[in-house]
């Protein structure tokens, strides 16, 4: 299948902005009739004009429609962004949450309004405890980070409360940025652990590295190289003789769901990434959801309120009468969208099913990774006599070395086959680092598509390297200044015409 | 039978322990032994013979009279045959260039060469590539590629390059300017070339200086060492641009880039100090040793810093050491090495130490 994205664009640029587009009086929209209250507003304040863009309905639908001919997403077709398990969204999750009764609440509506939504939340905790086998679990974190940060304030709250100041938290090398971001946040002074020739936790240095003043270990299990992190009970044994926590990122949990828990190995803080592991959409920016589940020990630490059923009254209530929580984290309760979404999806796949995702994911990434482990230019660095987890990160060292051609070309020249880049230069640890989670979604048809992708580029590099170099070439855009957005964003139509002038 | 030629440059290394940056001229070394300096290159080579020994090899050696090869392979157990003449307690240079040359006739496998950066520099100017060299680190600065990690490492080996071969590379031999050095100059040159056994993880890689971009990075350390610095306690702040970066994140412009100096209540008190002068200022008072790594190295104490010498090390003590670095020199100087000249003390290193990398940041690092 050959694949060519859509470009709507003339000679100089794509598709035009909305405001540009704008047609004085062309308007699409009916205002409501002036409402009684609204002749309180003093004159001065009241804008006589908006600026807002004047189109017809057609011509608002096709503008958005283009823009997402242009776009790349799940429902596009292959995403093996790994660590980020970019599975498919089953559409009846969105449904459920689009529903008027989830959409349409408000955090401060009487508690007696809202049973439904907050029996959805007290719920969906439990699901997650049980999943990751801890005894309670806060949904607030509205992002993976943002779970991190509360992971590192209850690990805090939790040495405070034992009367001791401890001020270091270990992350080996091999882990997500947001990690070292977290804990440093936090306050605490981040102490790097290497990794071993097997790509995991190097024990003897952990030993060395763990004092009275460890307060947590962060880990990811299975970790960043898609691999099971097999000493893990030695690993948490190592933490708790000092007295330290055991941090459980939840990046990976699409390579164990349902076949171990996070609990079960020690971990006493588990974090999630419900816009991973249980399918809500991610990507742009959010919204996502870190919920953070503890064990019995940590359970007075998590942050208000929390939602309570009364057994008496057969009701559920919000609760904020827990003296030694680490406080409000958010607003209000957790990006409660994102929840009804995540609980409808567990509901979908049961416990079986469930078990039978992560048994795909990992198949999946398996085969990707016999298949192209032998491929000239390509190799695994860490030692992969056994099978890895739900990703497989490849070197494209030898590749560079001989033919000169690094991985982001192998990423870019993906997008020509309609495959969405996968993460590259990460972990670090990796050098060329081509890191591929195909997911459960994939059928093998599509999994042997870029596995043939993947061998022609391999053969391109050495063929037609100059080829490779201009990739992309069937998309609506080239190649672009990849650090000019950061460095000039210009995020509004009002920025833009500032720039203009 | 294999042939392996010994030279020992008798005076190496004496100007380290006392604060100074090397041994050439009849007047450091002068200043060296008034300083109260004992040669430590005579036992240090004998360390390497004993591995020789140790490790059974069948070989013959070649060496020069007395305290030039001859006394170190009778202290070593070793047998060996010798050659030339020197006046003893007077060698010089012209020695060790002699001395090499006549290896070179007795057509010898391999040379160990005990010394530093100057020995190693006098030595291949007869050699020149024709016969593989090993230094056995003995000197003050060691900038060449030729020397193993330790004396022992040379004697380990030596025998495995004599018994199973080796294969040779090409290495730099360096010397630097000795007066530019002991006005801080880094000034280091490019003597020749020697051929050397390989043997990645004994023999040390050339060493590497820091880069521009490392700055950031060298601030951020700064910074947080300067918040852990306590009020009463001693600094011992080792050479290098990193702990440069600490001195003037203090307000210190004019600390010694290659040397060590003394810091207490975040003022100098003393600067450019000899191993003496260090045991003078943490007499009966809390201290801490402040060191970088050697770019590509990897020596945390026992190259350029001799002046931390074992004795300082153990009455600061182990636990009161901070080693300091960015992660672009760490990127190239993988795992580190500790030679302080004890042995057991060395042994007391290895295996991972705390390496600060930024501002409250650090990395567990392995010493081998």
């Amino acid at each position: 299948m050959r694949y060519q994205q859509a470009r709507w664009a003339d000679d100089e640029r794509l598709e035009p902005l909305v405001f540009e587009l704008s047609k004085a009086k062309r308007t699409g929209y009916t205002l409501p009739p002036k409402a009684p209250s609204e002749s309180n507003i003093p004159n001065k304040l009241i804008r006589t004009e908006l600026e807002l863009p004047e189109l017809s309905e057609p011509e608002v639908v096709r503008h958005y429609t283009r823009l997402s001919q242009m776009n790349y997403g799940i429902d596009s077709g292959f995403y093996p962004l790994g660590s980020c398990t970019m599975k498919y969204n089953p559409k009846i999750c969105e449904e459920l949450a689009a529903l008027e009764t989830a959409s349409c609440i408000h955090p401060y509506q009487d508690e007696n309004t809202v049973q439904g939504a907050l029996e959805l939340m007290y719920k969906l905790e439990q699901y997650l405890a049980e999943i990751a086998g801890v005894a309670r679990v806060c949904l607030h974190p509205s992002a993976g980070a943002h779970g991190e940060f509360l992971g590192m304030l209850l690990t805090r709250a939790y040495h405070r409360s034992r009367g001791k100041e401890r001020n270091e938290v270990i992350v080996p090398d091999s882990a997500h940025g947001t990690n070292f971001a977290s804990a440093a946040m936090a306050g605490f002074d981040v102490v790097v652990a290497p990794s071993n020739s097997r790509g995991r936790v190097d024990l003897e240095a952990l030993r060395k590295a763990v004092s009275k003043r460890t307060a947590a270990l962060m880990l990811t299990n299975p970790n960043t190289l898609g691999l099971f992190e097999d000493e893990i009970l030695k690993i948490a044994e190592t933490v708790h003789k000092v007295g330290g926590l055991l941090y459980y990122d939840g990046a990976n949990l699409n390579g164990i769901l349902g076949k171990t828990r996070p609990g079960d190995m020690g971990f006493d803080i588990v974090h999630f990434n419900l816009h991973k592991t249980f399918s809500t959409p991610h990507g742009g920016g959010g919204p996502g959801a870190g919920p953070i589940g503890v064990t019995k020990k940590l359970e007075k630490f998590l942050p208000v309120p929390t939602v309570e059923y009364d057994k008496k009254r057969k009701r559920y209530y919000l609760d904020y009468r827990r003296p030694q929580s680490v406080g409000k984290i958010k607003s209000f309760y957790g990006n409660f969208g994102v929840l009804v979404k995540a609980y409808a999806y567990i509901l979908l796949m049961g416990a079986s099913g469930l078990q039978e995702a992560t048994e795909a994911a990992v198949l999946n990434a398996n085969y990707i990774m016999r298949k192209l482990r032998d491929v000239d230019g390509f190799e695994i660095k860490f030692d992969m006599s056994g099978p890895c987890k739900h990703e497989v990160v490849f070197s494209a060292e030898p590749m560079n070395k001989n033919y000169g051609v690094k991985a982001h070309f192998v990423a870019k020249r993906l997008l020509d086959y309609g495959i969405h880049a996968p993460t590259y230069y990460f972990p670090p640890i990796v050098p060329e680092a081509l890191m591929i989670e195909p997911t459960e979604t994939e059928t093998k048809e599509e999994l042997d598509r870029f596995i043939e992708a993947m061998r022609e580029i391999a053969e391109e590099a050495k063929s037609h390297p100059d080829k490779l170099l201009a990739a992309p070439t069937a998309t609506a855009i080239g190649r672009l200044d990849e650090a000019k957005a950061s460095r000039e964003p210009i995020l509004s139509w009002k920025m833009y015409r500032k720039m203009a002038k | 039978m294999k042939k392996l030629g010994l030279i020992v440059n008798p005076i190496a290394g004496l100007g380290g322990r006392v604060g100074l940056k090397g041994t050439d001229g009849i007047d450091v070394i002068k200043k060296a032994l008034d300083f109260g300096a004992a040669p430590s290159s005579p036992a240090r080579a004998i360390e390497a013979l004993c591995v020789i020994k140790r490790l059974g090899l069948e070989f013959e050696l070649v060496t020069y009279p007395a305290e030039m090869g001859a006394d170190e392979a009778r202290e070593g157990g070793l047998k060996a045959r010798t050659i030339g003449n020197i006046i003893s307690g007077k060698t010089t240079a012209e020695d060790t260039k002699r001395a090499a040359k006549e290896m070179l006739v007795e057509n010898v496998d391999l040379i160990l060469v005990a010394g530093g950066d100057g020995t190693m520099a006098d030595a291949i100017e007869a050699i020149d590539m024709s016969v593989p060299i090993l230094g056995v680190p003995t000197g003050v600065k060691m900038h060449s590629a030729v020397f193993a990690n330790t004396p022992e490492a040379a004697g380990e080996v030596a025998v495995r390059f004599l018994r199973d071969g080796l294969p040779l590379r090409e290495a730099e031999v360096m010397d630097i300017d000795e007066d530019a050095y002991r006005q801080n100059r880094l000034s280091a040159k490019l003597k020749g070339f020697a051929k050397v056994p390989y043997e990645p993880t004994m023999v040390q890689a050339t060493k590497e200086g820091s880069t521009g971009y490392e700055l950031a990075d060298q601030k951020a350390i700064a910074r947080w060492i300067f918040e852990l610095m306590e009020k009463g306690r001693t600094y011992i702040l080792g050479p290098g641009t990193t702990t440069r970066a600490v001195a003037e994140e203090l307000g210190i412009y004019d600390s010694t880039l290659l040397g060590v100096d003394i810091i207490r209540d975040y003022k100098m008190v003393a600067k450019d100090v000899n191993e003496k002068q260090i045991l003078q200022a943490i007499e009966g008072k809390p201290a801490t040793i402040i060191v970088s790594p050697i770019g590509r190295q990897g020596f945390v104490l026992g190259r350029g810093n001799q002046q931390i010498s074992p004795k300082v090390v153990k009455k600061v003590g182990k636990e009161n050491i901070l080693v300091i670095a960015t992660l672009q020199k760490l990127s190239s100087t993988p795992t580190l090495k500790v030679d302080t000249g004890d042995a057991k003390l060395d042994e007391v290193f290895r295996g991972y130490i705390k390496v600060i990398t930024g501002y409250h940041q650090s990395r567990m690092v392995k010493v081998i």
